[in-house]
């Protein structure tokens, strides 16, 4: 069956993925996505009732470590990729009235 | 004596013996780099003032005693999305084309610490999502054995390089073959080992389930010793795995014999969509494993078309949640004009990333969206372990896996990026083995009727990259 994706459709993932899509943008994203949909319900012939998902090939656990601290103070270097700082902060458009 | 032509462990040899000096080294790849780069655009970023430098502490060490190891001294090309303390790591991307990290990732480590020198981040496809290269803001790469085709992808500017001379060895990473792929199209040896094996300590992510980092080099040997150097359990990547101390001695595979080895090949690996040539020379590959001893057979993989799709639901998926760092705030790209916080962060990632990655991302975001969650992501999750089944069911009969790294040879500029479904199916050898975790190895098998490069694909279970090193030196030697 085809997939058909709506504007609203669009609207709601651009806002997930934190897009602003030009309208151009908006309507490639809709055919794209529905030729990839389209082609990803190939996975629907499959039987996976019972199957466990695997998100890991092995059988991994929780890593934990001391809570020691090993790096030392790298801020001033951090900072030095920010787009904008100041007194050692991160510099954010203002966000409470 | 033209330097720049060495292989890593040649040179090595070389500078261990005095007959080259490390700065003679780096010197020669830099000469060659001049004269090539402005055709190929293999680098994104050059560092020769420091590597000159760092030529003059590790020729210290090496005088001194301290370093003495295969790789000392030898100059390295680090594909850009792995970071490099103080240099410019960009993954290709304008969202991170001013960063300059504050730390290495310990593959790289692992190399400085074997007396490594960087010369260059490589170029590749933006965050490492294409399959030619031609997605990165930099502008793509160029096949250096016929520039009008591309090198592959997304490791292609260090497949390139490596192919152009303009480096001795290159680090790459693969999440679905981008590491087997590119060094298929380009004519050199590419590794993808054994999930867990490499540390993804300082490797910007894409899909973290997948992502491995490995060696692209000039032949085998090569092959082997850099592995042995970037290998490492690594308390710092939580799914990196502990291996056995002699399990880490990969050069020590480097031996002709494949004798009683059980190659099995894929029937559904050379059906439809299999170009003649490429067949005929990948089956030639598995005739000379055979008259040296190997045991050949055809056999039946089950679900090889399957994992595509459910590749790029897992790959697209983990990637909108990886990316979501990329916010203009702490780090990389922020636009210029914005009006409040969340209109900053949407434009600075609409502006800063580029077609592909922006259609992963929104693919990803759907496919974790309440609603669609079970029905894409979840049915990937089970088709991966179908597919792990169905692997490990091949690896009771069989030692290795043989077949093509791509169905094709390199395809022309500008022909790929119009139809990203097809451009997917050309992954359908490679992918699958990220799926499962396995070890992959890609070695040159010969050149189509065009003299465009063709590689042969061999895969193991997890953790026998010392068998596919094995078949690897054996083929290699036997050509």
């Amino acid at each position: 069956m085809a997939n058909v994706i709506t504007d609203e459709t669009i609207e709601y993932v651009g806002i997930l993925a934190k897009l602003e899509l030009s309208g151009e943008e908006k309507e490639a994203a809709k055919k794209d996505m529905g030729n990839m949909l389209n082609y990803i319900d190939m996975l629907n012939e499959l039987d996976t009732d019972g199957v466990q998902p695997m998100s890991n090939v092995f059988p991994v656990k929780n890593v934990f470590r001391e809570d020691v601290v090993t790096n030392g103070d790298d801020s001033e270097n951090m900072l030095a990729n920010a787009p904008e700082e100041k007194d050692g902060f991160y510099v954010v458009p203002k966000t409470v009235e | 004596m033209d330097i720049a032509k060495m292989t890593a462990t040649e040179l090595g040899r070389k500078i261990k013996a005095k007959e080259i000096s490390v700065r003679e080294a780096v010197e020669a790849v830099f000469d060659r780099i001049k004269s090539v780069e402005g055709e190929y655009n293999c680098y994104v970023t050059l560092c020769e003032e420091q590597a000159l430098k760092k030529a003059e502490e590790v020729q210290k060490k090496i005088d001194d005693g301290t370093l003495t190891g295969p790789l000392a001294g030898v100059p390295v090309a680090i594909k850009d999305n792995m970071c490099t303390k103080g240099v410019l790591t960009t993954c290709s991307s304008k969202i991170l084309g001013n960063f300059k990290p504050t730390f290495s990732s310990e593959a790289v480590l692992n190399l400085e610490k074997a007396g490594a020198i960087i010369i260059g981040k490589t170029n590749m496809d933006e965050f490492a999502m294409g399959s030619t290269t031609e997605t990165s803001f930099f502008g793509p790469t160029k096949n250096p054995r016929n520039p009008e085709y591309v090198p592959g992808g997304s490791s292609g500017g260090s497949a390139a390089a490596v192919a152009a001379d303009e480096c001795y060895y290159a680090l790459g990473s693969d999440t679905g073959g981008s590491i087997r792929q590119p060094s298929s199209y380009c004519g050199v040896v590419g590794m993808k080992p054994t999930y867990g094996t490499v540390s993804r300590y300082g490797l910007i992510a894409y899909g973290s389930s997948l992502d491995q980092i490995g060696p692209i080099t000039k032949d085998v040997t090569d092959c082997a010793t850099v592995l042995e150097a970037i290998a490492s359990y690594d308390a710092k990547d939580s799914t990196s795995v502990k291996r056995e101390p002699e399990d880490y001695k990969f050069t020590k595979a480097l031996v002709e014999d494949v004798k009683g080895l059980k190659i099995g090949i894929p029937r559904t690996y050379f059906g439809e969509g299999i170009d003649e040539e490429v067949k005929e020379k990948v089956l030639a590959a598995a005739k000379v494993l055979e008259s040296r001893g190997a045991i050949v057979e055809e056999f039946d993989l089950g679900l090889v078309d399957y994992a595509i799709p459910a590749y790029y639901i897992i790959a697209s998926a983990e990637a909108s949640s990886n990316l979501a760092r990329f916010d203009g705030v702490k780090y990389g790209y922020r636009t210029e004009d914005y009006d409040g916080l969340h209109n900053m962060y949407k434009k600075s990632r609409s502006e800063g990333f580029g077609a592909e990655v922006k259609r992963r991302i929104m693919l990803g975001s759907f496919v974790l969206s309440s609603g669609y969650y079970d029905a894409y992501y979840i049915k990937a999750l089970k088709t991966k372990a179908l597919i792990k089944k169905e692997f490990d069911k091949a690896f009771e009969k069989y030692d290795i896996i043989l077949g093509p790294a791509a169905p094709t040879t390199a395809p022309k500029l500008g022909e790929s990026l119009s139809d990203p479904i097809k451009m997917y199916l050309g992954d359908i050898y490679t992918i699958s083995v990220n799926l499962a975790g396995l070890p992959g190895i890609c070695v040159p098998c010969g050149n189509d009727k065009n003299g465009l490069p063709i590689g042969v694909q061999l895969i193991g279970d997890c953790f026998s990259e010392k068998t596919l090193i094995r078949a690897a030196y054996t083929y290699e030697q036997s050509r």
